[in-house]
């Protein structure tokens, strides 16, 4: 099965990081990545720039609007994610696990939806 | 097959039901890989039982007969659905195919799926709720409007609970499995919690007129003795053992007009002794192992209360110990207190209103109704009439249940008007 790994940090956490710990914290995902790159799991992923680049748009009555956020009550924003292919959800939470963010913020882990097998 | 009269095959099908009816359900699961049709399955076996077996006989290992029973009926319900559907139609084939059906009737394969179906029900990512709602239904057979009853919720929303449960399973690929040794602890944790819910929801019904619920606690006990049969964790002896020692008490619990008594007070004579000595053996096991945690240290803690012949002559000093050790393994507020009781038990009425005092100080418990309870009762038995009444006022405006609100009261009318 097919899981979306959504890892949501505390920004401000990791901005108020030294140069050092945020190097050995970006180490740390290289080599998480490598990891599942060598088990099988991996399929794709990337970081994301900060909330503060975020725009959110709506279609309302056929009219746009774009709209600076979402700011959302949470201390923790959304921050990157991994698409990951997962035996079951077992092996997928023991994936989710090793994301070095699982530490500090936490990871969302949800299924694919397969359109083929709901039919 | 059996010479049985059709009477007797009737009978022999009600009481296979009965003891056989989770665990057939269990094999279903994992053979079919879906708990609705295993259901279904479940239930067209047993019809083809009661219409089959007064006529054929009884099959000589009836189990098996309704395993594979329900796995054909199950086949052929598939191949109606797949005229149109064509994902179900490969379904049909690859069960019909499927060569790991294991030799019907191996106890070891039909026990691990019984242990699979617990952990199933019990999996964290559930919500909370559903946990108990799944395990209730499905492994111990409980109907949704008994479950309903139990919880005071309506059918309909029991019965949504579950149905979203199941999709969940289905959805996000919980898998029906054992977990692996290495996630053995944390899972294990999750469905001994589930357990010792229902056994609480049962022992001190969070709500409503009656102080207990008789059936829950009964179903957690089997569950309890079920987990220990496939598993014979340290904790979960534990948990059974704290069951049990609880329960030794319960008909002394309240009096005949439906009051609470406290431990003090109740009829120790009344006490169940056959239950008091198999938790006490049990605890003994658990803390041997020395792989024990918070349900053993509880159970412990339960056991010296049990086997003391008064409230005068219990071990407190031995109980405030346990407590320090449990506090370290399970830090909680609600132990804090409970130690605090313990040792005002063993130091004096002052000492222990003092760390009641702080615990509410730091404000973690100051909604709990049990904690402004035990500060009303310490200044009480110190003579503080007035705090003493301020405190139970306290504890019976957070009090949510009929006879422990009844008890407050009393206390209060006790107490007088005051100065």
């Amino acid at each position: 099965m097919k899981y979306l790994c959504l890892i949501y940090d505390e920004e401000q956490k990791l901005d108020g990081m030294s140069p050092t710990e945020s190097d050995a914290f970006m180490g740390e995902y290289f080599a998480f990545t490598e990891a599942i790159r060598d088990s099988g799991h991996y399929i794709g992923g990337e970081a994301l720039q900060s909330a503060q680049t975020a725009t959110t748009v709506r279609v309302r009555n056929a009219r746009l609007s774009a709209t600076d956020g979402p700011f959302a009550e949470t201390k923790e924003q959304l921050g990157g994610f991994y698409l990951i292919e997962a035996r079951d959800l077992n092996d997928a939470i023991q994936v989710a696990a090793k994301i070095p963010s699982a530490r500090l913020g936490c990871v969302e882990v949800r299924p694919i939806m397969n359109f083929e097998q709901t039919g | 097959m059996s010479d049985a009269t059709p009477d007797q095959a009737r009978d022999a099908a009600d009481a296979v039901y009965r003891t056989e009816s989770r665990r057939v359900l269990a094999t279903l699961i994992r053979l079919l890989g879906d708990f609705d049709l295993a259901e279904e399955a479940l239930h067209d076996a047993f019809t083809a039982a009661v219409e089959r077996w007064p006529r054929d006989g009884v099959p000589a290992n009836p189990r098996a007969w309704l395993v594979s029973t329900g796995r054909f009926k199950a086949i052929d319900a598939l191949r109606r659905r797949a005229r149109f559907d064509r994902s179900v139609s490969e379904l049909a084939l690859r069960l019909e195919a499927d060569s790991a059906v294991p030799a019907l009737g191996e106890t070891d394969a039909v026990e691990d799926d019984r242990l699979r179906l617990i952990f199933t029900c019990c999996h964290p990512a559930l919500p909370a709720d559903a946990r108990i709602a799944l395990t209730l239904r499905e492994v111990c057979g409980l109907t949704t409007e008994e479950i309903a009853r139990a919880f005071l919720t309506s059918p309909p929303t029991l019965a949504q609970r579950i149905v979203r449960a199941k999709a969940k399973i289905r959805d996000a690929g919980i898998p029906y499995q054992v977990p692996e040794r290495t996630d053995l602890p944390g899972r294990l944790d999750s469905v001994l919690h589930v357990v010792y819910l229902v056994f609480n929801e049962g022992y001190s019904a969070s709500s409503g007129t009656a102080l207990t619920r008789h059936d829950l606690s009964q179903e957690a006990i089997r569950l309890g003795r079920l987990l220990l049969e496939l598993l014979p964790e340290p904790e979960a002896m534990g948990l059974l053992a704290l069951m049990l020692l609880h329960e030794s008490r319960r008909a002394t619990r309240t009096s005949a007009a439906g009051e609470l008594v406290l431990l003090a007070d109740q009829d120790r004579s009344r006490w169940d002794q056959g239950l008091i000595a198999e938790g006490a053996a049990l605890v003994e096991r658990a803390l041997a192992s020395r792989r024990f945690g918070p349900y053993t240290l509880q159970a412990a803690i339960a056991a010296v209360h049990v086997q003391a012949a008064s409230a005068e002559a219990t071990d407190w000093a031995q109980i405030v110990g346990l407590y320090d050790v449990l506090l370290r393994a399970d830090p909680s507020p609600i132990i804090e207190l409970n130690r605090a009781v313990a040792l005002a038990m063993r130091d004096g009425a002052a000492a222990g209103l003092a760390l009641v005092d702080a615990i509410l100080a730091r404000g973690d418990l100051s909604d709990y109704h049990l904690a402004h309870a035990a500060r009303a009762d310490l200044c009480r038995r110190l003579g503080k009439a007035g705090e003493a009444r301020t405190s139970y006022a306290r504890a019976l405006a957070l009090a949510r249940q009929e006879p422990e609100r009844r008890f407050l009261e009393r206390r209060l009318a006790e107490l007088g008007a005051g100065p």
